[in-house]
């Protein structure tokens, strides 16, 4: 597979990243060499095998649904770039 | 006194114990030796002032029977510590004070032990040399311009100068053992699932697993005695009871059987390599263990399998960094996608933008089959390729790396042959197996190399005592000549 400055755009897209032009050929290139890399894993033939997703045996324990909100909003909020007091704030949504 | 601080953490502890020495004194010695040591550029962030205190409360009140008795460690930047920034060596993160600890520090500090501060790190621990942390390179104690490895550089440059008595690391496809190979130190990486990812900066969910590095084995299995432990917290945690590594640690191996596999030996393996594996077939041969040729067929089939999981487990773990509710914000943008995409651009560093590019593809609509359920499958092979060997073997022995320390700069333009490094460890993180990693000789420059063992699922004192047995009739000795000072 060969990784073009089109798809370079359409993934950055999706993983919400933006690329400059000069940037974007690096990464074609180097997404390039190692798709091909990764596509070793054609030659085997994987049709009868169970895929592997985790390790565990064991299924995922879940815990009671209980609110626990720690009380802690204050020190949640400090880390962020920009609250004020009660909530996140972000550049406008909606017009 | 300050030949005290190259002592072995278990001949410390002895030394606290017996009241030799004051953790206060003992860590005033460390902070001297750190702040001497900037050249190395192994610390992010230094916390003296709190180890100082936490030191001069533990001689008014000492308990020694504590398996860390008022040891002063520092840690790899990526474990989240209440009050202490928390980088996981990145852009992102660089102003970011966690309000909670995670369980494997906690239990540190449960034990007796003090931070001293956090240690540089790959970016969000991705990468092979330390060289893609945003705090710049770390270097390697056993030479100038010389990388310790990575991801867990920091925490292996300061084990190996002395800057901290043991450390603990992150390994997601060889970051503990591949640093610990690098600089002659100890590392282990335990079975996925015996020590809490509650609280750790996430890479890759199903492969990240905490683990001890230390200068010796025994270090290795006090460490993994305090970290080790079912949280509920972590709902990948295994729900076992305690185990007393250290006391239960024996050079007996009489009998064990040690597997080679033969796809380990690569091409263009250096023969210096070759021959330690060698030399170490032979010390376990003359303590009584069987050496067993085995077969792992699909060996080289894990580096591109791993290639696929890690990143895309990786962009998925990191699309919670979006300049909202803690780390980085752009002031760039127009709108909030704009804040977003201008945030992860100046915020993330190249590999890890290149991570997430490689995982966002494969996760992508119309890729999905093609490479990830691929490579879960693939995975299923090498986890079955371990499986059918550990009904004939009860460990098996490889190199840790296809080479010794590089230097800075040699492989940052080829990312392909940066991921080659870690062709020996990423097969046991992708089956979730325990592995460790026992410095067993200096190649022709004078660089360290390690041998691996490799466990069963929960096997972690079986390959401790074959290392601990390995590591007493090896006579390695590590030669760093504190050329920094």
């Amino acid at each position: 597979m060969s990784i073009d400055k089109d798809k370079i755009k359409h993934i950055s897209k999706l993983a919400r990243i933006s690329i400059d032009s000069k940037k974007s050929d690096l990464l074609a290139k180097d997404l390039t060499s190692i798709f091909k890399f990764i596509e070793q894993l054609n030659e085997l033939n994987t049709d009868k095998v169970e895929p592997l997703s985790s390790i565990l045996n064991t299924p995922l324990r879940s815990r009671e649904d209980k609110i626990d909100d720690g009380k802690i909003r204050e020190k949640i909020l400090k880390n962020s770039p920009k609250n004020n007091e009660e909530f996140f704030v972000v550049p406008k949504v909606i017009e | 006194m300050s030949e005290i601080i190259k002592k072995d953490l278990s001949e410390i502890i002895e030394l606290i114990k017996k009241k030799e020495i004051k953790s206060e004194e003992l860590t005033n010695l460390y902070i001297d030796k750190v702040n001497k040591s900037k050249k190395l550029n192994s610390y992010i962030t230094t916390c003296f002032e709190n180890a100082i205190q936490k030191a001069k409360e533990f001689d008014k009140k000492p308990n020694i029977n504590s398996l860390l008795p008022g040891i002063p460690l520092a840690v790899k930047d990526l474990f989240c510590t209440d009050g202490f920034k928390t980088t996981a060596g990145s852009k992102m993160l660089k102003n970011f004070i966690p309000k909670y600890e995670s369980t494997i520090t906690e239990n540190l500090w449960k034990e007796g032990a003090i931070l001293l501060g956090k240690l540089n790190c790959d970016e969000y621990a991705m990468g092979s040399s330390n060289e893609t942390s945003y705090f710049g390179n770390v270097i390697n104690p056993i030479a100038e311009n010389t990388v310790p490895g990575g991801s867990s550089g920091g925490s292996a440059s300061a084990l190996a100068a002395n800057l901290t008595p043991a450390t603990i690391g992150t390994d997601t496809g060889g970051s503990i053992r591949q640093p610990a190979s690098f600089t002659g130190t100890v590392g282990l990486k335990p079975t996925y699932g015996l020590c809490s990812r509650w609280g750790i900066v996430a890479f890759a969910s199903s492969l990240d697993q905490a683990g001890p590095m230390t200068k010796s084995v025994k270090d290795c299995s006090i460490m993994l005695e305090a970290m080790a432990g079912f949280d509920k917290k972590d709902s990948t945690s295994i729900e076992k009871k305690k185990e007393n590594y250290s006391k239960n640690l024996k050079t007996d191996i009489k009998g064990l059987k040690i597997g080679i596999p033969k796809e380990y030996r690569v091409e263009n393996m250096p023969k210096e390599i070759d021959e330690l594996w060698n030399k170490g077939k032979n010390i376990l041969k003359e303590l009584g263990a069987d050496i067993i040729d085995i077969s792992l067929p699909h060996t080289k089939y894990a580096l591109p399998t791993y290639y696929i999981v890690a990143p895309a487990e990786a962009s998925s773990n990191l699309a919670r960094y979006d300049g909202v509710k803690y780390g980085y914000r752009s002031s760039k943008g127009n709108d909030l996608i704009e804040m977003y995409e201008n945030t992860r651009s100046e915020g993330f560093g190249d590999e890890v933008k290149r991570r997430i590019l490689i995982g966002t593809y494969v996760l992508s609509s119309g890729y999905y089959d093609a490479y990830y359920l691929k490579a879960q499958k693939v995975r299923q092979l090498i986890k079955k390729d371990f499986d059918e060997n550990f009904g004939k073997v009860d460990a098996i022995l490889t190199p840790s790396t296809p080479s010794s320390a590089f230097k800075i700069g040699e492989k940052t333009n080829d990312p392909i042959s940066m991921y080659l490094n870690d062709i020996f460890t990423v097969p046991v993180n992708l089956a979730g197996l325990p592995a460790i990693s026992v410095p067993a000789g200096l190649d022709k420059k004078g660089y360290p190399l390690g041998l691996q063992l490799i466990g069963k699922t929960l096997d972690e004192q079986n390959i401790l005592n074959v290392a601990y047995a390995f590591e007493k009739n090896c006579n390695f000795k590590n030669e760093i000549k504190n050329w920094w000072l």
